[in-house]
């Protein structure tokens, strides 16, 4: 009895320890936004909660931070963050949205689709604030500006790209967890890809399935699958997940394969020493988003409802950083005209 | 000696170990504070502050969820088996139940009695696993729960992607909803809208309730004890330990099914990608924290879901981590065990001085009797 007591309670200390470890690499959002943003010359208060990872998570929740970086220099807004922890409840995420609304928070924006019911509760509750969230289209209301993005129309991009550049006629997709919005990307991928060279052989791998969010965090798993993918002969991998996709670059430059960012441009923040296998990086401008969200509510015009960022809003797209797709920029420019133009349809399911 | 009472000596040592306790968290709470550079004030005044009335719900709510998953694992620790895996079986049996009442088979409050029995049949079965290779194959029933709990993630995510529905417009994957008539109604609590207490959280008082008296006051109970106690001397009495082992996983898996109860009749109406995970490890905690006590749990519970609650607000109001609290959470299970202990050795002490005491006096009072007697 009592060495079982001993042993549970060390296995449980542990674990809570580890959790506190988990999150805390990314505790430094608490602190560096203690106090918002400069002269605070504008009178709406923004707070940001965050998906689990928050601000430094180096992908999605990174970008939204960067828009509201942009919006607090240029307009002097004053912020503060909050970050899911892995693992809440509901009644979490309603109490972090509900508790900047009682502290005085006049613009509120949700990071990511998990705060889609939360967000539907809490925001009836205060009409005079405004929330925002991403990625979601089915928490409506008065209050509240749905911000999504059409992910599958720059992974068609990325994937013409990936097919134009492929010499085994056999390209690969990692994405980090099945869900609905990853297999966006997905779907996008492979019709860019088909559109090429309706030949081409496409291997898809998720990392995990839901409620397992892990896949998004786990570059090891990253690179099993990846290098799985070039040992088979495929030559261009895209990754749609998150921090995991470090390991695809890993897998992609001992392979002398080619990777394809997401989210971001990834030239720019990967490690110099996988830089070169870079492709492009499917780009999801979470901050032009919030930027320009933002950016309306301090001019006293929030927005609401659903604003869809799109190619032809320059909401997503493809970077060209490091010069490898310069030779390819007039075939991709031509299919991102049509998708514009409304000629390509791009499907938003594989 | 002194003539304390005996009782009371063993009341103040009960008090004495929670309070040395708490104590002691709350010391080498501050301490990380301190050398994080937080502003210790500040954070305690925010976690110690009183409650507002949704934080009071939000607490009950938390902490009869938790309790439910205390005493799934209370239950294994009195016959000295220690089940990790209630986190999984609580998933194996929300989702089980999540689907079946999904489909709305049964009308109304029937189709909610079928959920909670499909749940408690469903964790029951995923822990019975685990009770059926320890008492056949001898199989450590910790290193197979916590597979299983890997297995639960797997089998859940692959069954929930046959069965999901999506909302239109939304990303997250779920369950068919529960029809409005089969929901579990909220217990209101003050005047505002939308604030409900769980009304599982009658199920759950009763579940301790259960526990006391089957643990107590039953053959089947003592049978579970004694066997935590000790196996050989069990055995020599004529309990099969093997038969033991096995109704014992099966009960704490069947209370176990029952933890997400409240969240899926009394908040999220479905199974999906964003329902709660990780309470079972937390159940683990709270079980040794209220010494697999039904009143000590619910206090363990409560503490539990009181921190949780409270550290919400931290990075908003001070903008200091909540993760501090994971730590505080952690510390607290920590110096529970180590404070009893001490209290425990102390009280044996005492107990033995005591009994020495007692005893030589009674000698001398023999002899003098004796002297008398042969005077």
């Amino acid at each position: 009895m009592r060495r079982t007591t001993k042993l549970a309670a060390v296995l449980s200390t542990a674990v809570l320890a580890l959790s506190a470890c988990g999150g805390g690499d990314s505790d430094s959002g608490g602190d560096s936004s203690g106090g918002g943003g400069g002269d605070a010359s504008s009178d709406i208060r923004v707070g940001v909660a965050y998906d689990v990872g928050g601000r430094g998570d180096q992908s999605f929740n990174d970008s939204a931070a960067a828009g509201l970086d942009q919006a607090s220099e240029e307009l002097g807004i004053e912020f503060q963050e909050s970050e899911a922890s892995d693992g809440e409840s509901e009644a979490d995420r309603e109490e972090r949205l509900r508790t900047f609304a009682e502290a005085g928070y006049t613009h509120i924006i949700g990071v990511g689709f998990a705060y889609s019911p939360s967000m539907a509760a809490v925001a009836p509750e205060y009409p005079e604030v405004s929330f925002a969230i991403i990625d979601d289209e089915a928490a409506v209301g008065d209050n509240i500006a749905n911000l999504v993005f059409a992910e599958e129309q720059g992974s068609f991009l990325v994937g013409a790209a990936a097919a134009l550049k492929s010499e085994s006629g056999q390209i690969g997709f990692v994405g980090g967890v099945e869900t609905p919005l990853i297999q966006k990307f997905q779907a996008g991928y492979e019709a860019g890809a088909q559109a090429v060279n309706e030949d081409i052989e496409i291997d898809v791998t998720y990392l995990t399935q839901p409620p397992d969010f892990s896949g998004f965090a786990d570059p090891a798993r990253g690179e099993t699958a990846a290098t799985g993918m070039f040992d088979d002969g495929a030559d261009v991998v895209y990754h749609a997940a998150g921090g995991s996709g470090g390991g695809v670059f890993e897998a992609a430059s001992q392979a002398d394969g080619l990777a394809i960012g997401v989210d971001s441009d990834q030239y720019e923040t990967a490690d110099p020493a996988v830089q070169d296998v870079i492709l492009t990086s499917m780009l999801k401008n979470v901050n032009v988003a919030v930027y320009e969200w933002l950016t309306a509510a301090a001019e006293g015009d929030t927005p609401t409802g659903t604003t869809r960022y799109d190619l032809a809003a320059d909401g997503v797209g493809y970077s060209t950083s490091g010069g490898q797709v310069d030779d390819i920029e007039d075939q991709l420019e031509t299919f991102k005209q049509q998708i514009v133009d409304g000629e390509i349809e791009v499907p938003t399911t594989p | 000696m002194t003539s304390l009472d005996p009782r009371l000596v063993r009341l103040l040592l009960g008090i004495a170990a929670p309070v040395l306790a708490l104590g002691a968290a709350f010391a080498i709470t501050s301490l990380v504070l301190v050398v994080a550079g937080d502003p210790v004030g500040e954070v305690w005044s925010t976690i110690l502050s009183p409650p507002e009335t949704r934080n009071v719900v939000n607490i009950v709510n938390a902490a009869t969820v938790l309790y439910l998953s205390g005493v799934a694992v209370a239950i294994g620790f009195r016959m000295n088996l220690f089940n990790i895996g209630v986190d999984g079986q609580y998933r194996v049996a929300a989702f089980a139940a999540a689907a079946v009442a999904g489909e709305a088979w049964l009308p109304g409050v029937l189709n909610m009695v079928l959920a909670v029995l499909v749940a408690m049949l469903a964790g029951a079965i995923w822990a019975g696993i685990a009770g059926l290779l320890r008492a056949t194959r001898g199989v450590s029933e910790v290193i197979s729960t916590i597979m299983l709990n890997f297995i639960a993630t797997s089998v859940v995510a692959f069954l929930l992607r046959q069965v999901a529905v999506r909302e239109e417009g939304s990303n997250i994957v779920s369950t068919r909803p529960i029809p409005e008539g089969s929901r579990l109604p909220g217990i209101p609590f003050g005047d505002l809208p939308n604030l409900e207490i769980y009304g599982f959280v009658v199920v759950a008082a009763l579940v301790g309730l259960g526990y006391w008296f089957v643990l107590n006051k039953t053959r089947f109970g003592f049978d579970l004890r004694a066997t935590g106690r000790s196996a050989p001397a069990a055995t020599a009495s004529g309990i099969s330990v093997k038969r033991m082992t096995v109704a014992t996983m099966l009960l704490s898996g069947a209370i176990a099914g029952l933890v997400g109860m409240p969240l899926l009749l009394g908040s999220s109406y479905a199974y999906g990608s964003t329902f709660q995970s990780g309470l079972g490890f937390a159940g683990i905690a709270i079980a040794l924290l209220g010494r697999n006590h039904p009143v000590g749990i619910a206090l363990g519970a409560l503490l539990f879901a009181f921190l949780d609650e409270q550290s919400n607000p931290l990075q908003i109001l001070v903008g200091v981590s909540p993760d501090i609290v994971a730590i505080t959470q952690g510390v607290v299970v920590l110096t529970v065990v180590i404070s009893y202990e001490v209290v425990r050795r102390f009280g044996s002490r005492l107990e033995q001085r005591r009994v020495a005491a007692a005893l030589e006096s009674e000698r001398s009072a023999k002899a003098d009797a004796k002297q008398e007697a042969s005077a």
